[in-house]
């Protein structure tokens, strides 16, 4: 069978950053940073990764876009690539990046592998959704998403166990964005639009030597089974989105919105997928728990993803209310980094600061601190 | 000298040895009983009818029938199939401290003084072995600073046990035990800090590192602790071989909340001389025997934890505790405020004695000289595995030096060929070594490595185990499978055992598997 | 440093000043405190330990500790009819000479490679031990008979979801103690015994067993010497009430006496010291635990347990397995907390059972039997002693009481002393019900001759 990799750059990825400006969404934004002597750096980020698939790999089929969208990078590497589509040389924009996906997707492609930041993720899950594995290579200002390597060059090593080993772990991983309107004056409004499948980096597998700690799926049920023994009935609970807080309600036989807030009073649904607005009519100022769980290698608890917790909802409940959940997995791939909050009001964010007892199993805590 | 020493061309031995079961011959006796004397035959008649009917055994155990030669050998082979600490460089079995056990310590623990007493001998034929205990609790009196020692748990991990029931009873006496149930420890202590407290009824509270030092802050600690706070259990140094430079204002924060301190130094070895439990303030300690104070490891054990306590703590200690009247030893079990038996009679005593013997053959000079030399060593090789071995780090407190031991990270080595530490450490066999510790869970550290270069080992034997790392490391970049299909030269070849995580697939007796395997 | 003398220290090979020197200068230090500088001063020990001087010589510390262990009077010396708990049975030659092994002893974790002889060798002690107590499931052996109790009592609490705990008035009180200590959260009750034979009182067990039951414990043979005949009811009554039924058997008893899961038994334990190790002052205790094999009770073993898998070439290799019940798999989620025990006890077990072979253990337990019996017939001739418990069969140990004499046990033990002889443990402090009393014990090593002048010398001690 033919391996087929689809590849897609975004040319002006990251070229905002070296030049202040953050992230480069927007044709007014990429002339300021090319008249800012801003250079292209994705395309080269992208050759150091295309360079190592090209070393390791036989037979692979790639497709890509034309000229600085792949056409060009296979090229000064010496790789045979087949062209799909057309694009504007001058001007490529966020449809170029959507359109090219969207013919990999057609053209059956089994591993997708662009060059960008969060604004290309959400170009591409626009297009693919969860119908095709996708592997970014970090070339952007932004990258709240947790679908990107840690480096380009790890980004080929993905590709090439990806071809090449038969196990491969996919993994539901998060595509963020935030507001770079909002981002350049300041303030952070993020967004979690959903999971794409991205295999997973085996380097930082932890090892299970014979069957050492358990496995993340019973931690998740210690986890929730703790939860939910400790529920009380004079209090609302506020779930926010992850697997990871997701594992209690379908352990309470309770159905649920993944990426939503959904709210529990005495083993029942009260609503699913609350805005801010409903969150804040139901608890008034009854007593009330957020759970939640750190957006995975971000650290994010508060601003990204769950911006419906609002400043309000969060003054509301308290911040001893506040229950954070976790697989020490997760934890221990913070790589050392607090937790993050951004909730777009300062006093709140510094009021959230501190340490907290993250439930990582069944009635087993580690304290984690949180920054702003 | 130089760093090259030669690497060996090594093979383990490898006897294919069947299960013992296999090599039973019916009829044959691995040893003989004597024959009971007639006159107590005829005088108590038939054995057989005297057993009381209805819990007769009447059919022989199935136990194998092998001739004496044969068991011999048989257990020679699978002896010959173990990397003991004294035929192979054990330097990887880090956080263990595999240590020279002196031979003519071995000669007084089997001498028949020793090893044909009985413990509930009549306390006037027994005044040797109660000096002995009397005077070693004295040394670790005197090398920890605290006030006074049992040596009744029968290893660490019962001594952090009795150490969480002491903590228990204090509090309780004063009118907080139900109050006072969480436990602090670091995650990065022993686990069996938080389990051994937490199967004596408390919450654990697991503190992990901060940023780039390998400990937790302050801070961190202020957030946890509150009137519920029972005690901190911690160790330090930690697995990774950084001091915490923070731990005595550790201890001062948990005494300020009304809890008590106790140090797991069961690895005692970068320790002595230098930094003692008293002066960092803690209540209460225990020091494993069989690392740094020499005792061997025996397979795992039989083994001692002494469990050290200050004044204000010693009535709760296990019974009996020997006392010398000024005249004799005696044991005295006179202690109504003792938390009662840890462990039958008192302990391990062989490796007491066996501790005893150690620390007079050294002294105090030598007792710090085993720590600087322990510094030392671990230093060098530090230096060495980062300047010249390719995909190893040392996480936390970069760049500075560390006390007996450091816990590495082969994450470089597997992101850049796949290699990861399980494939290192089962491939160093190859070359001799015993396989090394990784780490305790959770794996802070990504494809961990600790090995712990104690003062019994050589410059030439270090420079050695330097350079076998080197050698594997550089067989991962050009020949990763030679590595990911180790080992070739030990006693057994690779086995995909994916762990068992059912018990149904647990096999721990022959008859187990000739039962699934529908053999007779 | 400087303050040092220039010692040389067989046991560390770096302790010569030039090869210290030469580290150092590889490290660009000067001297080696500067390794350990960051450690704050305040936490420094700035003195020298106040230790005796050292012997550094070999000759000298031989001397030294030989000298004191002079002082100790062995059972190599005396008589012995101690046992209680800890038991002088012969040791074969075998058992020392494997425990020797440089090999066994100085090993320690290693794993399924490294150390496949010692994982094969404990997967031997467990599969030994299933024989003698007729069960599948054997955890690697625990610290002494007194944990394995109390791990098998906690297992029964675990397994069950209660809490009361009933136990034997009779049992030992060490290991009471230890589990008084151990399941502290729990509500231990004693039951009572028939003071004629010291059989388990079953009106009694049957008034305090209720469905908070977690586990009915019983010691067979008891530490008081004699055979427990009611073990099918016992526990039958146990499952009636859905409690599981724990029994703690003397391995040396399992040639002759019934194993315990065929009258009942959910869960079988006890110390494997009997099996080939020295007594060494009780530093040879070592506890077994074994069990059915159902998932309940695997998953509540707090042990390493060393699995049998097959490689491709049909090579059999021992890996540590479900390692998360362990404290080394999940820290305080575990069952209980795990540590190093008594591994090498374990092996020469293995060995023990192994020349011992089913006639071997049959023969030690007939031995031991006959000559209970005959002691207690011709120790009950004696005035001023009565054996206690005599309608019931001891097997290696049995209760002389003194009541009529006008001496204490602690006197009487003091004479016998004097003639080389170490009387039976005084049990007068710790059951006093029975009065003064001493619990005497004869194995296979005690001869008849021993017996004899035992007889002779209390006859002359109480007449």
């Amino acid at each position: 069978m033919i391996k087929r990799l689809g590849f897609i750059i975004n040319p002006i990825a990251g070229m905002g950053g070296k030049v202040g400006l953050k992230g480069t969404d927007g044709e007014e934004i990429v002339k300021k940073a090319l008249s800012l002597g801003a250079k292209k750096v994705a395309p080269n980020k992208a050759k150091i990764t295309l360079k190592y698939i090209k070393d390791n790999i036989d037979g692979l089929e790639i497709l890509t876009y034309p000229g600085d969208m792949g056409e060009e990078e296979c090229k000064e590497l010496g790789i045979t690539s087949i062209v799909v589509g057309n694009i504007n040389m001058e001007n490529t924009t966020y449809l170029d990046t959507e359109e090219a996906a969207l013919r990999m997707v057609e053209k059956k492609v089994d591993l997708i592998l662009f060059a960008g930041g969060d604004g290309t993720a959400r170009n591409i899950y626009t297009s693919v959704g969860d119908r095709v594995p996708v592997i970014g290579i970090p070339a952007g200002v932004k990258m709240h998403s947790a679908v990107f390597a840690t480096n380009p060059l790890n980004a080929g090593k993905i590709v090439v166990d990806f071809f090449n080993n038969t196990n491969v772990e996919i993994r539901e991983s998060e595509v963020m964005d935030i507001d770079e309107e909002q981002f350049r004056a300041g303030r952070v409004v993020a967004k979690l639009y959903g999971y794409m499948n991205v295999p997973y980096e085996q380097a930082y597998v932890q090892s299970l030597k014979a069957g050492g700690i358990y496995s993340d799926n019973i931690c998740l049920e210690g986890i929730a089974d703790y939860v939910i023994e400790n529920m009380e009935s004079d209090y609302i609970y506020l779930l926010g989105p992850g697997t990871t807080t997701k594992k209690i309600l379908e352990r309470m036989g309770l159905p649920y919105t993944l990426l939503g807030i959904d709210i529990v009073k005495d083993g029942e649904i009260l609503v699913n997928d609350a805005n801010e607005t409903e969150i804040l009519e139901i608890v008034e100022d009854k007593k009330t728990k957020i759970i939640i769980t750190p957006i995975g290698g971000q650290g994010y608890i508060f601003g990204r993803g769950n911006q419906q917790l609002s400043p309000k909802v969060i003054k509301v409940a308290g911040k001893e209310n506040i229950v954070i959940i976790s697989t020490p997995n997760k934890l221990i791939d913070l790589k050392r980094r607090p937790f993050l909050v951004d909730t777009g009001e300062e006093d709140i964010d510094r009021m959230l600061e501190g340490y907290y007892k993250v439930i990582v199993g069944y009635d087993e805590t580690y304290v984690y601190k949180c920054s702003y | 000298m130089s760093k090259d020493v030669k690497l060996r061309d090594f093979h383990q031995a490898k006897w294919d040895e069947p299960i013992i079961f296999e090599l039973s011959i019916p009829g044959q006796r691995g040893i003989l009983i004597p024959e009971v004397d007639d006159e107590i035959k005829d005088r108590v008649g038939n054995i057989n009818e005297i057993v009381p009917r209805n819990i007769k055994r009447d059919k022989r155990p199935v136990l194998p029938e092998i001739a004496q030669p044969q068991v011999l050998r048989h257990f020679l082979r699978l002896s010959q199939e173990t990397l003991g600490q004294e035929i192979n460089i054990d330097i990887g079995l880090g956080t263990c401290t595999m240590k020279y056990s002196p031979k003519i310590n071995e000669q007084f623990v089997r001498h028949h003084k020793f090893s044909e007493l009985h413990p509930l001998q009549d306390e006037e034929t027994t005044q040797g072995v109660l000096e002995i205990i009397y005077k070693t609790e004295a040394l670790l009196k005197e090398i920890s600073g605290m006030d006074a020692f049992t040596f009744q748990p029968g290893g660490g991990a019962q001594a952090v046990y009795s150490n969480a029931s002491i903590l228990k009873a204090y509090h309780t006496d004063r009118g907080e035990g139900k109050q006072r149930n969480e436990i602090i420890t670091t995650v990065l202590s022993h686990p069996v800090n938080a389990a051994a407290p937490h199967t004596k009824g408390f919450k654990v509270i697991n503190l992990i590192p901060e940023g780039d030092t390998g400990y937790p802050s302050l801070e961190q600690l202020k957030s946890v602790v509150s009137e519920k706070t029972a005690g901190m259990f911690i160790t330090n140094p930690e697995d990774t071989g950084i001091f915490n430079p923070l731990i005595k204002e550790m201890v001062d924060i948990v005494h300020e909340a009304g809890g008590l301190c106790v140090a797991d130094i069961a690895d005692a070895n970068g320790l002595f001389g230098i930094s003692r439990a008293k002066e960092v303030g803690y209540d209460m300690c225990h020091y494993n025997l069989h690392k740094a104070f020499s005792s061997p490891h025996g397979s795992m054990g039989p083994c001692c934890g002494a469990q050290g306590v200050k004044d204000f703590l010693a009535k709760y200690l296990p019974v009996p505790i020997v006392k010398n009247d000024g005249e004799k030893y005696y044991l005295d079990y006179n202690r109504p405020d003792s938390i009662g038996k840890v462990r039958k009679f008192y302990g391990v005593i062989a490796a007491v004695l066996r501790a005893y013997c150690w620390i007079m053959a050294i002294g105090a000079d030598g007792l710090k000289e085993v720590s600087e030399l322990s510094i030392l060593n671990n230093n060098y090789l530090m230096k060495r595995l980062l300047t010249e071995v390719k995909g190893i780090s040392a996480p936390w407190s970069e760049g500075q030096f560390r006390m007996e031991q450091v816990r590495y990270s082969w994450e470089k080595l597997k992101e850049d060929t796949g290699v990861g530490t399980e494939d290192v450490e089962r491939r160093c066999i190859d070359y001799g070594l015993q396989e090394f510790y990784q780490s305790h869970p959770p794996y802070l550290v990504p494809e961990p490595f600790t090995p712990e270069p104690n003062e019994t080992y050589s410059k030439m034997e270090i420079d050695e185990y330097a350079n076998i790392f080197k050698k594997i490391s550089e067989e991962a970049y050009e020949n990763p499978e030679l590595v990911k299909t180790a080992p070739h030269n030990a006693s057994i070849s690779l086995i995909h055992q994916s762990a068992i995580t059912d018990p149904e697939d647990l096999i721990v007796t022959w008859r187990v598997y000739k039962r699934r395997k529908g053999l007779k | 440093m400087s303050n040092k003398k220039n010692i040389v220290y067989p046991y560390m090979p770096n302790s010569v000043d030039s090869i210290k020197k030469e580290m150092m200068d590889e490290l660009g230090i000067r001297s080696i405190d500067e390794l350990y500088s960051y450690i704050p001063k305040q936490l420094r020990f700035q003195e020298k330990l106040n230790l005796p001087e050292p012997l550094l010589s070999e000759i000298e510390l031989k001397e030294h500790v030989e000298e004191i262990l002079s002082k100790n009077i062995s059972c190599d010396e005396n008589i012995n009819f101690l046992g209680a708990g800890c038991y002088r049975h012969y040791v074969p030659a075998i058992c020392d000479e494997i425990n020797s092994r440089s090999e066994f002893l100085t090993a320690y974790c290693g794993g399924t490679y490294s150390d496949h002889g010692k994982c094969q060798a404990i997967f031997e002690f467990t599969s030994l031990m299933g024989e003698l107590v007729d069960m599948d499931v054997v955890g690697l052996a625990t610290y002494d008979g007194g944990q394995a109790t109390c791990t098998s009592l906690r297992m029964a609490n675990r397994i069950t979801g209660r809490n009361e705990l009933l136990v034997p008035r009779t049992m030992n009180p060490e290991i009471l103690s230890q589990l008084r200590n151990y399941c502290d959260s729990m509500t231990i009750t004693l039951i009572n015994f028939n003071p004629k034979t010291g059989q388990i009182d079953l009106n009694d067990l049957k008034n305090k067993i209720s469905e908070n039951t977690a586990g009915v414990f019983i010691e067979n043979p008891s530490y008081l010497g004699f055979i427990e005949e009611q073990g099918e009811e016992i526990g039958k009554i146990a499952h009636e009430h859905g409690a599981i039924f724990v029994v703690s058997a003397d391995p040396s008893s399992l040639g002759v006496l019934e194993a315990p899961v065929n009258y009942g038994a959910d869960i079988t334990c006890g110390d494997i010291q009997c099996l080939g190790m020295h007594m060494g002052y009780g530093s040879g205790q070592s506890g077994y635990i074994a069990s059915k094999d159902k998932p309940e009770y695997i998953m509540n073993f707090p042990n390493h347990f060393y699995s049998l898998y097959e490689n491709d070439k049909g090579e059999f290799g021992f890996s540590r397995s479900l390692n998360q019940r362990t404290s080394y798999g999940s820290r305080e989620k575990a069952v209980e907390y795990l540590g190093t025990n008594t591994g090498l006890w374990a092996i020469t077990a293995a060995v023990y059972l192994s020349l011992m072979g089913p006639e071997g253990m049959y023969d030690l337990g007939r031995n031991i039997m006959y000559k209970s019996q005959y002691a207690i017939m011709v120790l009950s001739e004696i005035k001023g002693l009565k054996v206690m418990f005599s309608d019931s069969i001891s097997f290696k140990e049995f209760i002389l009481n003194f009541d009529e004499s006008s001496k204490t046990v602690e006197e009487i033990n003091k004479e016998l002393l004097n003639r080389g002889i170490f009387g039976g443990k005084d049990l007068s402090k710790e059951f006093e019900e029975l009065g003064n009393s001493a619990l005497y014990c004869v194995t296979e090593v005690t001869r008849k001759s021993d017996i004899d002048k035992l007889a002779n010398e209390l006859k002359g001690i109480l007449g």
